[in-house]
């Protein structure tokens, strides 16, 4: 038995590397590793041998960051990959260096293999194309906050854990009444910035920064210090003092205490759905991220978060062939229903999400459609289409720093607010004169 | 008559020299002219583009109320990681000096933290602190105290001055026992049979005697608390909370390395440069004074 399995991985490995000889080589660099790193691998081998002409290979080159800058330092030194993940944080970088990249849509259009920008999720593509209609780079992994319930600890302190929480008043109120019945941890969350300014600003239909988030010009100036965002800011500032709002961190540290059942409710990338389910010896529920009643439009649409896969400059065209077929494939119903329903992450095409549900994956696994319903309840607005700002992650960082000015009670939130918009404009008009 | 070895002719000086100057040259001198050269210009990350704006970087960078207030923290940081690692490495070595049997294992084991990298000792440091599920934290929520250092500013400088120091001890350790064993045993005896207690003898002629070594390692554990420390505050805190363990060279790193802003990274490396330089200076002019060889 052994040595047959040994003799058949021996033969596939000559079927292989023989294959590799024949065939155009392309090079994916990713930042996956685990769960996500071996789902990744069976994509890449199953499109593999789907074809002769073409050998995806796949290198783990870090987080995100690292990455980036992988792709960055290889571009420069002339080793760049054909495909490389940037994290959407990233995608100003990238769409600025006009001479480093090469547009999917070019890339599909030259390629010739099967491309429809209208089907995909409106509010997925919409980060990572142009105000014309272009898509830049294909939408990968890509998750939208959504709230966490601990149904228990609602039991616990004497809550109906059915109480409804679409909005941040009647969640106020069940902080209230977690705090009364003994809570010590009525609420964490994740990724403030991006669940509590940048989502924040979307699902009420408020902009985040001029210009349509940054997508009609690199002259866009932040706008998160307006009326509605301040108002929120400074209600969780309060949370905080009462000590209803526990902050754990900049990242998603609070996961921990969720999963472990010390909090009752999260707020979180609907990507963390496995690891909770994974974990959690409690019973939980999913339910849509909250707005505040009477501020902007909400509900709008929440925006997303994740990574897209960009074509580097610099191949020659039967790479670019073998790229587009790779990306096609990747969008392919079967493809994306897959992925979504092991990871958590968005489907890309609307399709996938039909096909998702026609198997009867939502009703075996309630909560897993809500991400999404809040992505495409709504056509997306300019306020609403994503972010695209440059120097995004340090601005990312100020706005950290403010925040926790707020959590602290050293500032209130139109101070710190006002203070993070100051510090990102002067990084807004670094990136504006160094792309210019 | 002084006795002096010469070299005949210039050839074969050079030749041994070669090495190390190659060495310096390529690692330390080109590198540093780099960095001025790029401090000049905004470039684009992927080196499509360089914008030259001059001394605009250091203008931009000077301006910011928040990058001059991390010389403050980087001051601060610095003397304590320094004062924390010598102090304890030297109080180590005195007890580890006076051991007659064992003292192999104690040195040993003492060395050890010094071969984790200083990324790997901030997540060390930071499961046992972690607020929430940290066994040290916890140990502290039950004698009353909340641990909180991703809120508390004082708390998060603690903890990474104790992760940036831990490792150093054990380097500090090694040439603080080093220099100790160096002493004349006969000058502590003499000194004892004079009646001088155990704290006399140390400080009026251990110390005195040991002072090379202190001094060497005040300027080693000084640029190490400015330049090699970005890999704990990075795991631990990422400057946080607020902007209480930012430190310069923090900065360089996350603005160059997360942030692709090189024009300002470069700038920043210049300034750390001239500081540590002067830094240095300062040090052999004035404390070397005072050292006895």
């Amino acid at each position: 038995m052994k040595i047959r399995t040994l003799l058949g991985a021996f033969a596939s490995t000559i079927a292989l590397s023989s294959n590799a000889y024949a065939a155009t080589e392309i090079q994916w660099w990713h930042a996956f590793t685990g769960r996500l790193g071996e789902l990744l691998a069976e994509q890449i081998e199953e499109f593999n041998a789907s074809q002769s002409d073409f050998v995806v290979v796949g290198s783990h080159k870090g987080n995100y960051s690292e990455t980036l800058n992988a792709g960055i330092a290889a571009f420069r030194a002339g080793e760049q990959p054909q495909i490389l993940m940037v994290f959407e944080v990233g995608t100003a970088t990238m769409m600025a260096a006009k001479g480093a990249i090469k547009p999917v849509y070019e890339v599909m259009a030259e390629g010739g293999a099967p491309f429809d920008p209208d089907a995909y999720m409106g509010a997925v593509k919409g980060y990572y194309t142009t105000t014309d209609g272009d898509m830049l780079s294909l939408p990968y992994n890509s998750s939208t906050p959504v709230l966490y319930v601990n149904r228990d600890a609602f039991t616990a302190a004497g809550l109906d854990p059915d109480m409804d929480l679409s909005t941040w008043q009647n969640v106020g109120e069940a902080l209230d009444g977690l705090k009364a019945g003994g809570e010590d941890c009525p609420l964490v969350t994740a990724w403030q910035s991006w669940v509590h300014l940048e989502n924040l600003s979307a699902w009420h239909d408020v902009p985040f920064a001029s210009k349509e988030n940054g997508f009609a010009g690199l002259d866009t100036e932040l706008m998160m210090n307006g009326p509605v965002q301040v108002a929120h800011i400074e209600a969780m500032g309060q949370w905080a003092k009462d000590g209803k709002f526990i902050y754990t961190g900049r990242r998603n540290e609070g996961g921990a205490n969720f999963r472990a059942g010390e909090c009752a409710l999260f707020t979180e990338s609907s990507a963390g759905y496995a690891g909770v389910k994974a974990e959690a010896k409690f019973d939980f529920d999913i339910r849509t991220l909250p707005y505040w009643e009477g501020a902007g439009n909400a509900p709008q649409n929440t925006i997303i978060g994740g990574s897209s896969l960009w074509v580097m400059a610099g191949h020659d065209a039967e790479e670019y062939k073998g790229v587009s077929q790779f990306l096609s494939f990747l969008s392919s119903s079967d493809v994306q229903a897959k992925w979504h329903q092991n990871t958590g992450y968005l489907p890309i095409t609307t399709e996938a999400a039909e096909q998702t549900k026609a198997e009867g994956f939502y009703d075996a696994n309630p909560g897993t459609e809500i991400a999404g319903m809040q992505m495409t309840g709504k056509a997306p607005t300019g306020n609403s289409k994503g972010l695209r700002l440059g120097s995004f992650d340090q601005i990312r960082g100020i706005i950290d720093e403010e925040l926790e000015a707020v959590w602290a009670g050293d500032k209130d939130a139109k101070t710190a607010l006002d203070s993070a918009k100051e510090r990102g404009d002067a990084l807004l008009r670094r990136f504006e004169q160094a792309n210019r | 008559m002084e006795k002096r070895v010469t070299f005949k002719g210039w050839l074969l000086p050079m030749c041994l020299l070669m090495p190390q100057i190659i060495i310096t040259a390529v690692f330390f001198f080109y590198p540093a002219g780099q960095a001025i050269y790029q401090s000049l210009f905004i470039p684009d990350p992927f080196g499509l583009s360089m914008r030259w704006v001059g001394l605009g970087n250091f203008e931009y960078l000077l301006g910011d109320p928040y990058y001059r207030a991390s010389f403050v923290t980087t001051a601060v940081f610095s003397l304590l990681v320094t004062v924390t690692s010598m102090g304890f490495a030297l109080y180590l070595a005195v007890l580890a000096d006076r051991l007659i049997k064992g003292s192999g294992v104690y040195r040993t084991l003492l060395i050890w933290p010094y071969a984790v990298a200083p990324a790997v000792a901030g997540v060390l440091w930071l499961f046992m602190f972690n607020t929430r599920v940290g066994v040290v934290s916890w140990y502290l929520g039950l004698l009353g105290y909340d641990w909180n250092h991703v809120l508390n500013e004082a708390e998060a400088m603690g903890l990474v001055v104790v992760a940036s120091s831990w490792g150093r001890v054990s380097y500090n350790f090694l040439f603080f026992l080093a220099g100790l064993q160096a002493i004349p045993k006969s000058v502590i005896e003499a000194a004892a049979i004079d009646g001088a207690r155990f704290w006399t003898r140390f400080r009026t002629i251990v110390f005195p005697l040991l002072s090379p070594t202190t001094f060497f390692l005040l300027v080693v554990n000084i640029v190490y608390a400015f330049f090699e420390t970005f890999g704990v505050i990075h795991t631990i805190t990422s400057g946080g909370p607020q902007q209480a363990t930012t430190i310069l060279v923090y900065k360089v790193f996350s603005d160059g390395f997360v942030s692709q802003d090189l024009g300002s990274s470069a700038a920043q490396s210049v300034i750390l440069l001239v500081i540590v330089g002067a830094l240095t200076i300062v040090q052999f002019k004035f404390i070397e004074r005072r050292v006895h060889y």
